[in-house]
């Protein structure tokens, strides 16, 4: 597959604090990443050394193939960090002409990447007059303007109300469906969960695990369970080598499973032993509790 | 470069508050140079005609212009000192360097600004000398009146100098009023270093020093010139003789602190987080 940002054994220190330690991983093309951590584990500093605004105290990174300049790089790259930082004083189809410029790409794509996010009605609007979630979506259009090969965003959400939220989602996910890379910061685990196909967890700069969400735990799901026929069923399943922990809670057992099952195998199983269920729900732990149960352990 | 210099100016031009101080730096000048080249009439009791007393003569109307047209750079300065300060309290900067432009590419797009605003600058100073000096003066000859023509050179460069420390300073303590506080600041340092050496030292020795200076290098490329036209004016003027011409070695001062300032703000936000 391939690969646009490496980065290998990357470190950040700030005087005595570590922001990022041995950081290693790699973004392959046409996959949606997120970058998962509570607040201060590296998550920015990672994306402002890779953007050229912060600097590394060791290691190393390279974009693409490793033989463009990282500025230059940087040119096919649309990002948004933080906050929406344009100047105020100019209306959005001039911030955005500035950005053209700097990335050195036509201008004829304006008008089209402000129709994209909604804003092409206030397009001679000063930036100042804008409210916090055109902002954003400005930032947006203006990470578009060339195309990106990769497009990363750091907390795009943050600090919007739940229909600013809504509409960065959903531009979000239009842009992933048309095959562009994603780069999302977050550490709001929902927004992750329904957006990326790949995680990097990061704890204290450290990194937890990287890879494909639905493989973030090794772990086959578990079963949620009724019956009326309560301690037969708890003995059974104490009994039976599919299933490990065992839990009960508000008369709804929870059995984690040691090995695949399918509901149906499991449900004949039981009406087998002549135990009918009055609940059945298989699940799988969903990302905040297994991101909790990474950060915990370790 | 010209992608540079057009980013810079696309920044300038469409604010209001720097549009302003532009249009005043490149104005008041030609105003007052204008005006007092006037007769101006005080009711009646006297009459002031400058240009009446051979001071819009050439060679000596280079020099007087470019003096006093120098006084009015600080207007530009304040330019100068608040595109790096907005860079930095929009955050704009951040975005700048994400978006592709090079550390590099940022400094050198501040200092082309500063140098096509010099140099227009002094085209038009240029332009205006012509038009007064051969509006009062007899001389017509081209070589006469081209005389002295490096006092423009030296005023390009004062500006470009002294824009290029208020581009440092503004990188130094990213806010425009602290910056220019800090010009302020360096400006009375240099005259407590030059009492103490006077004091200590002596005084001939103190003046050698302080040439090297940074503000002062810049003010002695131009020198004063009333001295010059009281020369020209009194009977026995060789008693004040003094040396105004521009030195190759008061140019190379100027250069040097120049260069010193641009690299060291490139330095300066290598270094730096953002």
């Amino acid at each position: 597959m391939e690969s646009i940002l490496t980065i290998n054994n990357l470190t950040k220190k700030f005087g005595y604090l570590t922001a990022v330690k041995d950081l290693s991983f790699t973004i392959n093309k046409g996959n949606v990443y997120g970058i998962l951590g509570p607040n201060g584990s590296g998550k920015s500093t990672t994306l402002g050394i890779v953007l050229n605004v912060v600097n590394k105290t060791e290691g190393n990174f390279h974009w693409f193939d490793g033989n463009v300049s990282t500025h230059d790089a940087l040119k096919k790259v649309g990002a948004i960090i933080e906050r929406p930082n344009f100047y105020p004083y100019m209306t959005a189809q001039q911030n955005l002409k500035l950005v053209c410029r700097i990335k050195g790409v036509d201008q004829s794509k304006i008008d089209e990447k402000l129709e994209v996010v909604g804003l092409l009605d206030r397009k001679d609007h000063k930036f100042r007059t804008y409210s916090l979630g055109m902002k954003q979506r400005l930032a947006i259009a203006s990470a578009l303007l060339n195309d990106p090969e990769i497009l990363i965003l750091d907390e795009p959400t943050n600090g919007l109300d739940p229909q600013g939220i809504h509409q960065i989602r959903q531009i979000i996910k239009d842009i992933a469906q048309n095959g562009t890379t994603i780069l999302l910061a977050s550490h709001l685990l929902d927004e992750v969960e329904k957006v990326c196909s790949h995680v990097v967890v990061l704890r204290k700069g450290e990194k937890l695990y990287s890879g494909r969400v639905d493989e973030m735990i090794s772990s086959h799901g578990f079963f949620e369970l009724k019956a009326e026929k309560h301690d037969e069923l708890i003995s059974l399943l104490e009994r039976h080598n599919s299933f490990g922990t065992i839990k009960v809670e508000d008369h709804i057992i929870t059995a984690f499973l040691n090995e695949p099952m399918d509901a149906q195998t499991f449900n004949t199983l039981m009406f087998d032993k002549g135990i009918v269920l009055s609940h059945l729900v298989k699940r799988k732990e969903s990302l905040e509790e297994q991101f909790l149960q990474l950060t915990d352990n370790n | 470069m010209l992608r540079l210099l057009q980013l810079e100016l696309q920044k300038l031009l469409l604010n209001r508050a720097s549009k302003v101080l532009i249009f005043i730096s490149f104005i008041l000048p030609f105003f007052v140079i204008i005006l007092s080249s006037l007769r101006i009439n005080f009711f009646g009791f006297f009459v002031l005609e400058l240009g009446h007393y051979g001071l819009f003569n050439f060679p000596i109307v280079w020099h007087i212009t470019t003096f006093f047209a120098s006084q009015f750079k600080f207007f530009f300065a304040i330019v100068v000192v608040s595109m790096i300060g907005n860079e930095y309290s929009n955050k704009t900067i951040k975005q700048n360097l994400i978006d592709g432009l090079s550390k590099k590419e940022f400094i050198l797009s501040k200092f082309y600004t500063i140098i096509f605003f010099s140099a227009v600058a002094t085209f038009l100073i240029f332009i205006i000398c012509l038009c007064i000096g051969l509006y009062y003066s007899s001389i017509s000859e081209p070589h006469l009146i081209f005389r002295e023509l490096e006092f423009l050179f030296a005023y390009f460069l004062k500006l470009v100098g002294f824009f290029s420390l208020c581009l440092f300073l503004g990188m130094l303590v990213k806010r425009s009023a602290f910056a220019l506080a800090f010009l302020f600041v360096l400006f009375i340092l240099e005259w407590i270093i030059y009492g103490i050496m006077a004091w200590k030292i002596d005084e001939s020795t103190a003046d050698k020093i302080q040439n090297f200076f940074p503000l002062k290098s810049m003010y002695k490329l131009i020198d004063q010139p009333f001295q010059r036209i009281a020369i020209s004016k009194a009977p026995n003027g060789q008693d004040f003789l003094y040396d105004f011409a521009v030195h190759w070695y008061e140019i190379a001062i100027v250069m040097g602190w120049t260069a010193l300032f641009i690299f060291l703000s490139y330095r300066l936000l290598k270094k730096r987080d953002l």
